[in-house]
């Protein structure tokens, strides 16, 4: 991926040193800068119009009221929706997405990393039909996928049966925080995956190779060296699940009960029904977001580029 | 046996203590790989199965029918929702694939004041969550239609049109980010060599240009049409009472509670959306065979 930065001005207008008149230059490079503006204006202005700006709304009603009925009053700005982000409620809520998503990172990790590197090291054209077996599910409809795990843990489906043969009778897996962590666990793990094959599939072997022959055992060569070299990959990989997760609302909505609500579902319930409390859930959004891009961020300065 | 050069244990190590660990080791591997790939199919397959069974409980097996899917098919409200699905996919990838293909061009291949600030507003969309983004929007369109009716006197809903034009604003940064992959990977010198050879710009962009970017183009509207068809969260939000998409139909039933019916569902929705990434897979080999 690292061929050469196209300095602009090079893509339309070649540069031909002395060849142009330096005013004649600059006039082509300002025209190409403003070709190159033209050409992306209807995605920005789409961008603006209808992402930023209901970002904007989303900020304006964070410090607005919410009157007794339930309305929204845009007017007496106040700050008291951002006050309630440090309800007791609101932080058992808070913490239980923060361990649901982190638990969900580390089990993909455990489960990914041993399968991303058997992937990488196959012969090329095993390799290459491995991967496609990976795609599939991950470009399957994640709805019925989640779904799926609704029936297989459910009282009648086969985990439960099982147990119950094998002599548990009280077991409940449906409803449960391990059921959500499944089933984010399930619907994620190819963005575990696929960056842990990248960087596995990068690694120079000889490197390895040369740790064994200095006597290192496999676990040594592999924590001081695989590890190490692999460690964007598994960064950039927890990142991928774990901003997901964080953010889950239809896994803990399908596979979750009352006890397993997650920030995701707490925000969107205050913009539906009666209870509903757009200031609150303006606030919660903003703060959310808030999270989001910090990891985000982190992703990017991991080195990560591709999603 | 290419594994044994590039595991470090190779034949330069063949010494049996070096060796057998590292037989240990692969079997286990082996064996991981086969879980998780149990892991990823077997609850599709369970989904499947289920789906051809006879009985209204869902988890107790009777025999084999086509008793859901017959029944699906003369769903009203599920054939509607179908359509509305496919419509929105379809008209909000067009839309997308177009504005977010010249985004990436412009992105990849100019410079000029403010690009830092565009490229932000171009990554957001990817990395918000669904929910945030869906609340965003609900409260953007309340807002403007509310607006609109003070002004105009016209009363707008949310239905199709909102769903549709939600769909665009994330499915843009989608599109944009898998062309711009395949744009940094070319090389710009290709374009130049057109415009050397007297091709007019348009000329250049229409015979080098996007037959070289033509893959990263289908590879992005394929992302947006699935991405669209798969979303639950955003289409829950911004849909109307009338009108709903396939996904939030299922989802609503499901919070009701399962029924064999949406067994069937999901396989539609499941199946439909293999085939969609099966074809474009084989299209992309043929391409890459030419």
């Amino acid at each position: 991926m690292s061929t050469i930065v196209t300095p602009p001005d090079l893509d339309e207008q070649p540069a031909r040193p002395g060849r142009l008149p330096p005013g004649l230059e600059v006039k082509a490079e300002k025209a190409a800068s403003r070709r190159g503006l033209f050409i992306g204006l209807p995605a920005y202005v789409y961008l603006i119009l209808f992402f930023a700006l209901p970002l904007a709304i989303v900020v304006v009603y964070s410090f607005a009221t919410r009157s007794v009925t339930g309305l929204t009053v845009l007017g007496d700005w106040n700050l008291r929706s951002y006050g309630r982000l440090t309800d007791p409620l609101v932080l058992r809520i808070a913490w239980r997405s923060t361990w649901i998503a982190t638990f969900t990172t580390v089990v993909s990790l455990v489960v990914a990393y041993p399968f991303a590197y058997y992937l990488a090291t196959r012969p090329p054209k095993v390799r290459a039909i491995l991967l496609v077996l990976v795609m599939i599910p991950f470009w399957s409809n994640f709805l019925a996928r989640t779904f799926a795990w609704r029936l297989l843990l459910s009282s009648d489906g086969p985990f439960v049966r099982l147990m119950e043969f094998v002599g548990y009778t009280d077991l409940r897996l449906l409803f449960t925080p391990t059921a959500v962590v499944l089933g984010l666990v399930y619907g994620y793990l190819p963005f575990m995956i696929l960056p842990l094959y990248a960087s596995i599939e990068r690694l120079d072997h000889s490197l390895v190779e040369a740790a064994r022959d200095l006597y290192a055992s496999g676990w040594e060569a592999f924590r001081k060296v695989t590890w190490p070299l692999t460690l964007p990959g598994v960064i950039a990989g927890s990142i991928l699940v774990f901003i997901p997760s964080f953010g889950a609302y239809v896994t803990p909505e399908i596979l979750g009960g009352t006890g397993t609500t997650m920030l995701g579902n707490y925000i969107g319930r205050q913009f539906v029904g009666t209870a509903s409390d757009w200031p609150f859930g303006s606030a919660l959004s903003v703060a959310i977001l808030f999270v989001m891009t910090i990891a985000a961020m982190a992703y990017f300065r991991s080195g990560g580029k591709n999603l | 046996m290419s594994l044994v050069d590039t595991t470090g244990a190779g034949p330069s190590l063949a010494e049996d203590s070096v060796a057998r660990p590292r037989r240990t080791v692969d079997r286990i591997l082996a064996g991981n790989a086969w879980l998780v790939f149990a892991f990823l199919y077997l609850p599709i397959l369970v989904l499947i199965a289920l789906s051809f069974n006879d009985n209204t409980r869902v988890g107790v097996w009777t025999e084999f029918s086509f008793r859901w899917y017959g029944e699906m098919f003369g769903h009203t409200r599920i054939m509607s929702a179908l359509r509305t699905s496919i419509l929105v996919a379809l008209m909000s990838t067009a839309v997308s694939t177009v504005l977010g293909t010249a985004a990436a061009l412009s992105m990849e291949r100019f410079r000029y004041r403010g690009q830092r600030a565009f490229d932000g507003l171009l990554y957001l969309p990817v990395i918000i969550p669904d929910i945030t983004m869906a609340v965003m929007l609900l409260l953007f369109f309340v807002q403007a239609f509310d607006i609109v009716l003070l002004v105009t006197g016209v009363g707008l809903s949310r239905g199709v049109g909102t769903i549709t034009l939600a769909h665009i604003a994330f499915n843009i940064s989608f599109v944009a980010l898998v062309v711009r992959a395949r744009l940094a990977g070319l090389d710009s010198r290709l374009e130049e060599a057109a415009a050397d050879l007297y091709a007019s710009r348009w000329q250049a962009f229409r015979r080098v240009t996007l037959p070289l970017i033509a893959p990263g183009v289908a590879g992005g509207a394929l992302l947006a049409l699935t991405l669209s068809l798969d979303d639950v969260v955003i289409a829950e939000f911004v849909s109307g009472a009338g009108t709903t998409t396939l996904p939030v139909y299922v989802f609503g039933a499901v919070r009701r509670g399962v029924s064999p019916l949406i067994n069937a569902v999901s396989v539609l929705m499941l199946v439909g959306s293999i085939l969609l990434v099966v074809g474009a897979l084989a299209i992309s080999r043929r391409r890459v065979e030419t």
